[in-house]
C-alpha cells in the first residue's frame, strides 16, 4: 500500500501547482515546512493509523450476514478510486444527498443489516479515512445533479451570512483574510480537501463536521444538531469551491 | 466523545525493508496512544488521570538497540525515528510500557540484504 501512495505523491505536488491564475490555495501551503513534510510522508503521517484500521474494516464481515466492504466493493485500491472526490453525490433513491461517511453508514443499513455508525465514531472515520486515500491526488470532481445545485446554493447561503455574537461569516475570514492572523495561526482559505483530518489540535483524526463545527463556536453561535441538514449544504458548497483541487486525504493541519 | 469500541492498539513501523546488510537505516514508529497529561480536567470539572507511555525499547535478537523515555509533554501517537544498523537476519521487537499496566510489543523479522 505505501508504494503506491508513494507513487501517487508528485502527482499530489504537480497537481497543487496546477494553474497559475486560479488563486485557490489548499491549507496545505499555509503550513510551515515541518508540518508540510508530516502530511506527505506517509510513514510520519499519524492518520495513517485511521487508514490502516479503515484497510482492516474493509475487509471484516460486520453485521449478521457477515458481509464484508469487500465483498460487493472488492479491492478498494482499483474500485475506490477517485469515488471519494465526488462526495457529497446525490442519492437518487433516497431523494437525497449523502456525503462520504453517510454512503458508509447507508451502505452498512442496506447490505450488511448493521447500525449505522454515530458522526466522529473511530470506524466511521478510519473507513473514510481509507476510502479517501483512494482518490489523493485526483481532483475534487463534485458531480451535476439538479439537487446537489440547490444543497450548493444553500450552503453558500451559509458561508455569506453572519452567525454567533462576532457576527461573522464564513468568507469574512476564509475569503476576505485568508493569509492573515487569526491571534497565531495563519488563516487559510478553507478548501476541504483533506477530510477526515489529523488535526494537531486534536491529537486524532475528525471529520469536516467537527472542523465546521469548531468555527461556529469560535464565532459564539451555538452550532447545528449532528444531523442537521446545514453541515451537508456547507459542505456541498465547499466541494464545489474546491472543484479541481487535489484531494489530499488524509491530510494533516495544526 | 462519540463511543467508541474497546480501543485496538495499533502501530505503524516503516523502514524494515529499506534494510540493508551492515549499514544504518532509519526505523519510523508510531503508536496510537492518547498522551493524557493528567494535567486535563474532563466536562464535569474532573482531573483526567494520567495516562502515558512512559518506555519504548526496540530489540535485536533481545539485545537492546534503541530506547527512549516519554514524558507528559509528548503529543498524542508518539512517533519515534531512530537508526538500526543490522549485519543479518534477525528478529526486531518494539515494546512500548505506560501508565495503568499498559504494555504493547510488535515483533517483525527482518532480512537485510
Amino acid at each position: 500500500m505505501r508504494r503506491r501512495a508513494l507513487a501517487l505523491l508528485p502527482l499530489l505536488l504537480a497537481a497543487s501547482v496546477a494553474s497559475a491564475d486560479d488563486t485557490r490555495r489548499s491549507g496545505l501551503q499555509f503550513m510551515g515546512p515541518a508540518l508540510q513534510a508530516l502530511q506527505r510522508d506517509d510513514a510520519q503521517n499519524p492518520a495513517m493509523l485511521w487508514v490502516q484500521d479503515g484497510d482492516q474494516l474493509w475487509r471484516a464481515p460486520t453485521g449478521p450476514g457477515g458481509k464484508r466492504c469487500a465483498d460487493c466493493h472488492g479491492d478498494a485500491p482499483r474500485s475506490m478510486a477517485g469515488v471519494a472526490a465526488r462526495y457529497p453525490a446525490w442519492d437518487a433513491a433516497r431523494g437525497g444527498a449523502l456525503n462520504l461517511a453517510g454512503r458508509i453508514n447507508a451502505c452498512r443499513q442496506q447490505h450488511q443489516q448493521a447500525a449505522p455508525l454515530p458522526t466522529e465514531h473511530a470506524d466511521l472515520l478510519a473507513l473514510s479515512a481509507y476510502l479517501g486515500l483512494q482518490s489523493r491526488g485526483q481532483p475534487v470532481s463534485p458531480p451535476a445533479d439538479a439537487g446537489l445545485v440547490a444543497l450548493r446554493k444553500q450552503g453558500q447561503v451559509l458561508w455569506q451570512q453572519r452567525l454567533g455574537q462576532i457576527n461573522l461569516a464564513c468568507l469574512h475570514c476564509h475569503d476576505q483574510r485568508a493569509g492573515q492572523r487569526l491571534g497565531g495561526a495563519v488563516i487559510p482559505q478553507g478548501h476541504a480537501t483533506g477530510y477526515p483530518t489529523y488535526r494537531l489540535e486534536w491529537q486524532g483524526l475528525g471529520s469536516l463536521q467537527r472542523r465546521l463545527r469548531g468555527c461556529v463556536v469560535g464565532v459564539r453561535a451555538e452550532p447545528w444538531a449532528a444531523d442537521a441538514p446545514e453541515w451537508l449544504a456547507l459542505e456541498a458548497w465547499l466541494a464545489q469551491r474546491a472543484a479541481g483541487m487535489p484531494v489530499e486525504t488524509p491530510a494533516v493541519r495544526p | 466523545m462519540a463511543d467508541t469500541p474497546a480501543p485496538r492498539v495499533r502501530t505503524l513501523i516503516h523502514g524494515l525493508d529499506a534494510l540493508r546488510r551492515g549499514q544504518p537505516g532509519e526505523l519510523r514508529v508510531t503508536l496510537a496512544h492518547p498522551m493524557e497529561n493528567g494535567l486535563r480536567h474532563d466536562g464535569f470539572g474532573n482531573v483526567v488521570p494520567r495516562s502515558i507511555v512512559t518506555r519504548f525499547e526496540c530489540r535485536l535478537d533481545g539485545q537492546l538497540v534503541f530506547a527512549a523515555d516519554l514524558y507528559t509533554a509528548i503529543a498524542a501517537n508518539p512517533y519515534l525515528a531512530f537508526w538500526l544498523r543490522a549485519e543479518g537476519p534477525g528478529t526486531l521487537s518494539f515494546e512500548w510500557t505506560g501508565d495503568w499496566g499498559f504494555a504493547h510489543r510488535e515483533t517483525r523479522a527482518i532480512a537485510p540484504a
